[in-house]
């Protein structure tokens, strides 16, 4: 039978939406349980019985889980496994750095950033930075391992009730790593990753003071703020405000590209967005070939105007 | 302390990837091949690390057929000590590539292991983080910052959520992201130089690894497109088109 282990991604206060996308692609396959290793938090065990799908949740609570060193879940996670025919992780950074260690453990492959589910143990995923599209299928003899492409999946409702048990997987957990801080950007508007409106601005942009336009028209729309890997190299934002095949990939409703001309490199980011529009003074800038709405001009301004306008 | 660096041979970036016709694989022939971009950036870290007097030795390390030399050689003239090919004609997958790195770990006891963090043909980001888990040791992933007290190191990791600071006893494997350093230029003595530098070939069969269980790959397709839309000449039409569509 068909048993499926999902790992749930947290801050140690709040489940990670990747989770609640997870468990789109998890239920998809089969039966699923949802794994969540905290030190204490009982609320974060509580919020993953609501995601509709779960089966139960099984809660490892121990002050080792209080932050998420991959060597010290996985160790417990391939112990859990062992019930299970099939382990998914969002394909964050937190999934992309612990399950490849638990597939190793487990002696079987890795299916990284599945974005459909042909049938229990075959996948499509991007490679060559989503330029081509495979399938992938995992032999029968071993545990399916993947990570979930969060951006190809809706997130789950959280109306459901999973009966929550407490597990303590029985394994060696090592001291060789020890986490000593995450230095993070503290920001007041929504969550690059899962917010439904995204302002990108580009090298068009032109510097960090200019990037307070984008600030604007976002903060008017309850946007985040995102940047092309061009804006970050130059310096005009730190590299968590990345989008593209380098950064973060995203699926807003609506994402306004600002001075970004479309390297391919943006695009793979970018192209499960629900609208695009792009502003640009350069009528030839590749984003056009993609974009819903397009608007040639001087960005400084047609921006100011936009939110002006939006009023 | 030894360094081992991993470096696999890929399609140039630059290159645009096709399709090959049966639609099983992508076109190869008479296309640039590179060293995966983020792995220059691991031997540039090795290389500093030695430079700085912390290491002694670095060696380069690669999988795949003879022509994987090339991508060893351009290891060895941006200063790397010796070179080492483990030579199979097969695909190797991540899983398989961690047991081979895992023996070669074993036979060179190296300090530190650098990759990077993916391959930007399969894009797995597996291969570090598999090695780590064989070889019981600690693994830091996607390094922006790397700095070495001894028998620890204190590596900043680029996350989602920002930038996070481990400690990690050595031995122990790191993969680099993007930012943690600029690779250097190879000059042309440096590559005459390169020639004479030592590289051992290994056949993949004498190392005597179990092949793992493999992933089958097929239906190689381009990825959907979206339709271009259509261009609004002003403010207003953009944010009519944009209330009619629902999404203001």
């Amino acid at each position: 039978m068909t048993r499926v282990l999902l790992i749930a991604e947290h801050d140690g206060a709040e489940l990670n939406l990747s989770t609640a996308k997870s468990m789109s692609c998890a239920s998809q396959i089969g039966e699923t349980d949802v794994a969540v290793f905290s030190n204490g938090a009982d609320s974060l065990a509580t919020s993953a019985a609501t995601l509709a799908g779960a089966a139960r949740v099984l809660h490892a609570s121990r002050p080792e889980n209080a932050k998420p060193l991959a060597a010290v879940l996985a160790p417990q996670i391939a112990k859990l496994a062992a019930d299970y025919t099939h382990v998914l992780a969002p394909s964050t950074t937190f999934g992309k750095d612990v399950l490849p260690r638990v597939a190793a453990l487990l002696g079987a492959p890795q299916v990284s950033d599945i974005m459909s589910v042909e049938s229990e143990r075959s996948y499509k995923r991007p490679i060559y930075a989503g330029n081509v599209i495979v399938q992938v299928s995992v032999p029968d003899n071993c545990t399916v391992c993947g990570t979930v492409r969060i951006a190809s999946f809706k997130a789950a409702a959280t109306d459901g009730n999973a009966e929550i048990t407490a597990v303590s997987p029985d394994a060696d957990l090592p001291a060789h790593t020890r986490y000593i801080d995450l230095q993070a950007q503290v920001s007041e508007r929504p969550d690059l990753q899962s917010a439904m409106r995204v302002v990108s601005g580009g090298r068009g942009v032109g510097s960090a003071e200019n990037f307070e336009i984008i600030y604007g028209l976002a903060d008017k729309l309850s946007a985040a703020v995102g940047a092309s890997r061009a804006a970050v190299d130059a310096g005009y934002v730190p590299n968590d405000m990345q989008i593209g095949q380098t950064g973060k990939i995203i699926a807003p409703d609506l994402y306004i590209a600002v001075g970004i001309s479309g390297a391919i490199q943006h695009v793979t980011g970018i192209k499960d967005a629900g609208t695009i529009v792009a502003i640009n003074k350069d009528a030839e800038a590749p984003i056009f070939a993609l974009a819903d709405f397009g608007l040639v001009g001087d960005l400084f301004s047609i921006v100011p105007d936009l939110e002006k306008k939006l009023g | 302390m030894k360094i081992l660096v991993c470096v696999k041979r890929v399609i140039d970036y630059n290159v645009r990837v096709q399709i090959n016709r049966q639609g099983d694989g992508v076109i190869t022939d008479g296309v640039k091949m590179s060293v995966n971009p983020f792995d220059e950036i691991a031997v540039e870290e090795a290389l500093q690390i030695r430079d700085r007097g912390d290491a002694d030795e670095i060696v380069a390390v690669s999988i795949g057929t003879s022509a994987s030399q090339q991508q060893l050689r351009t290891a060895l003239a941006m200063g790397a000590d010796r070179a080492i090919l483990v030579e199979s004609d097969d695909e190797i997958q991540p899983l398989a590539a961690a047991r081979v790195f895992h023996k070669l770990v074993e036979k060179e006891q190296p300090g530190l292991v650098f990759l990077g963090k993916q391959a930007i043909d399969d894009d797995s980001n597996q291969t570090g983080q598999m090695l780590a888990a064989l070889w019981q040791r600690p693994q830091a992933t996607s390094a922006s910052s790397f700095e070495l007290n001894g028998e620890t190191a204190r590596v900043t990791r680029e996350v989602d959520a920002g930038l996070e600071i481990i400690d990690i006893d050595l031995p122990a494997v790191v993969t680099v992201d993007l930012r943690l350093n600029e690779p250097r230029f190879v000059k042309m003595p440096d590559i005459m130089k390169a020639k004479r530098k030592p590289l051992e070939t290994i056949a993949l069969s004498e190392l005597g690894i179990d092949a793992p269980p493999a992933l089958e790959t097929k239906n190689y397709e381009p990825p959907p497109q979206r339709q271009a839309g259509i261009m609004v000449e002003t403010v207003d039409e953009l944010i009519a088109a944009l209330r009619d569509r629902g999404v203001l």
